[in-house]
């Protein structure tokens, strides 16, 4: 499997603070990789990097063969557009959209908006029932689906989740962890960002972040599925 | 998708888009109410101004001349020279026809009352004359519109009341008359043969001026004592002008002194001067004269009040674009995370500001219709309660509030858009 990922001496520095500091990491095709960390430990700052809504300040990053690091702004834009799918802790949705015309926006700026892939997208993600409502007829886990919907709508590259599901409930945690369950299984290659070491359980591979730096690489044991 | 989102956020968002509308509403009513009031208080104050008399007298030429020279004017019989009643609907036929709002003759005759050796002046004139005009139109004019502030007790004669006749105020106390009482008036010709009939007060005027020691009585009688059928001696106008310029008194002293450009200019602008010149092109051996007191001191009234009204109706404008700007700006500022979302998922800069301003657009293109349409009411409620009249609503405004909304709300809308689109998404969406 080759790289779709590839971090080489990454640091991130904001005036005297290194929120990152000489990260080199390499996510394969298909992979599902947990960066874990407290607060501070760099997590986010790593996920704006990787997901092209930030630059580095030292090091080279390639995705899926492209080097992204010196690109810029708009070029950046269409970076993530084409290849990443982005899922945020907070639900975020436009709230004068129905839940398939939400899906449908992020067709719409990344090609074509087609109403009929948006709704087997909500399908998928078990909302096909709630495509005509609105977000705030819906419940958190709902929403969160919905997003999910949204990042998974291109066919991206690469799935990047930061703490997915860090406002959901045990329960919503459980049905989000089996979408990416699914999409893992056809092939997505994932990396989601949390402090939580349930969600990170489910990954093929834990990336550990103290203080900007890198400090192991682990296989999780407990509650791998292949 | 586009059209989607437009039509989701106008929508589902009423609140935000009904408040958007509503003060953009709000300032276009005050900005039409003023605009139209603006543009028509020219109009209106000159109205008001016709009300205090004429500003154009005409008279023979001959008599003119006399009168300019030696500052006298005794009316018939001293310059032998008058002008013909049937020629009069023809000023209703020059090019300023319209700005005529009045005119009446006068022939003005020395009369002896009851047997009495004092002459007194008796005129004649139309009081509310119904005229039809060579061009198809009609009109009523005469001295009741002419003279709107007398004070008549009793009623205004009729043109066609021959028996009867007005007495004024001074001429009535000195003689201990009073309405009901018939008198004799007898008029001499200029061949000195008498004529007598006998004539009814109707009422009694009070003019303020020597009017108020004379006899009024309709054209036809007067014309008729003193054999001076079809003639008047002298006409007042009463028109609507624009204020006099250098050119308009150039021309007023030589039309012939102005360039051809200059001419049509002056020619084609009502200012009295022109009116007086076009009066003078329809009758014959006639001198239309400004009163240029009169003239001037409306035009005066006229400039100060058109200048208080622009004033304030810029300051209105302004104050209501900034009321607009500010919401505008509050309501883009608000959508940081929504428009934080769609850089995230790939939009341009170009197609965020599309959305944004389409949304703003509609919502405040509805608040102007709204507004116009208000302001129009305003405006008449300002017309009704100011000048008892309503305020005509100029075609002129419809484009200036078009204008004013698409301005108001791009320039309100553009800083807050340019200070969005410089946000990174990560500020908005991960809430730090």
């Amino acid at each position: 499997m080759k790289n779709i990922l590839e971090l080489n001496s990454v640091s991130m520095i904001y005036g005297p603070v290194k929120a990152l500091h000489d990260v080199t990491l390499n996510v394969r095709e298909g992979e599902w990789v947990a960066i874990m960390g407290s607060s501070g430990s760099g997590k986010t700052t790593m996920m704006n990097i990787v997901g092209c809504m930030n630059k580095a300040t030292h090091g080279t990053v390639f995705l899926d063969g492209e080097k992204i690091s010196r690109l810029n702004a708009k070029d950046l834009t269409a970076i993530r557009r084409d290849k990443i799918g982005l899922i945020f802790q907070q639900f975020h949705v436009i709230s004068y959209l129905t839940a398939v015309e939400n899906v449908m926006i992020a067709q719409y700026y990344h090609s074509m908006a087609d109403e009929q892939e948006a709704l087997e997208a909500l399908e998928r993600v078990g909302l096909g029932h709630r495509a005509r409502h609105l977000p705030r007829q819906l419940s958190g886990g709902e929403q969160q689906r919905l997003c999910i919907a949204r990042a998974l709508i291109n066919h991206p590259k690469l799935i990047l989740a930061d703490e997915p599901t860090g406002n959901l409930d045990e329960a919503n945690q459980e049905i989000v962890m089996d979408i990416f369950h699914q999409l893992h299984g056809q092939g997505s290659t994932i990396v989601v960002v949390t402090h939580s070491p349930d969600v990170a359980s489910h990954a093929q591979r834990v990336v550990r972040l103290e203080f900007g730096r890198m400090v192991r690489e682990e296989q999780p044991v407990e509650r791998h599925v292949a | 998708m586009f059209f989607r989102m437009i039509f989701g956020a106008v929508t589902r968002q009423k609140q935000k888009l009904l408040m958007m509308a509503c003060t953009m509403a709000l300032g276009i009513s005050l900005a039409t109410a003023m605009l139209n009031v603006m543009l028509d208080v020219g109009d209106k104050v000159n109205q008001e101004l016709k009300t205090y008399g004429a500003n154009i007298m005409v008279e023979p030429r001959g008599a003119s001349i006399l009168s300019d020279l030696y500052g006298v004017r005794e009316g018939a019989g001293v310059s032998g020279k008058f002008l013909f009643e049937a020629e009069l609907p023809k000023m209703k036929t020059i090019f300023w026809a319209f700005n005529i709002v009045d005119f009446t003759p006068y022939l003005e005759v020395q009369a002896r009352v009851n047997a009495s050796e004092a002459p007194v002046a008796m005129v004649g004139t139309w009081f509310s004359k119904h005229l039809d005009i060579p061009t198809g139109e009609s009109v009523d004019t005469g001295v009741i519109n002419l003279k709107s502030w007398w004070e008549i007790r009793g009623a205004w004669l009729k043109d066609a009341d021959e028996s009867g006749v007005m007495a004024g105020a001074a001429f009535a106390a000195r003689n201990k008359l009073k309405e009901g009482d018939t008198i004799t008036v007898a008029v001499r010709d200029r061949e000195g043969r008498e004529r007598a009939a006998e004539l009814t007060i109707r009422s009694v005027y009070h003019a303020g001026d020597k009017e108020d020691d004379g006899l009024l009585a309709p054209l036809a009688v007067v014309q008729r004592l003193s054999r001076l059928e079809g003639k008047v001696d002298r006409v007042e106008v009463s028109a609507l002008t624009t204020p006099e310029n250098d050119l308009a008194r150039r021309a007023a002293q030589n039309p012939h002194s102005l360039s051809r450009h200059e001419w049509e200019i002056w020619y084609c602008t009502a200012y009295v001067s022109a009116i007086a010149y076009q009066i003078d092109e329809v009758l014959t051996d006639s001198r239309a004269k400004a009163v240029l007191q009169v003239a001037a001191s409306e035009g005066a009234i006229l400039q100060k009040t058109q200048l208080l009204m622009l004033l304030l109706t810029v300051l209105s404008l302004a104050c209501s674009a900034l009321a607009i700007s500010n919401l505008v700006t509050a309501n883009v500022m608000e959508r940081s995370t929504e428009i934080g979302l769609l850089k995230a998922l790939g939009a341009s800069d170009g197609q965020i500001s599309l959305v944004v301003l389409t949304e703003m657009l509609f919502a405040t293109a509805l608040g102007g219709v709204v507004g116009y349409l208000v302001g129009i009411g305003l405006a008449q409620i300002i017309g009704q309660s100011v000048f008892g009249s309503a305020v005509a609503a100029k075609g002129l405004v419809i484009p200036l509030i078009a204008v004013l909304v698409l301005v108001v709300t791009v320039g309100g809308s553009l800083p807050a858009i340019r200070m969005l689109l410089r946000l990174r998404p990560t500020e908005v969406l991960h809430g730090s």
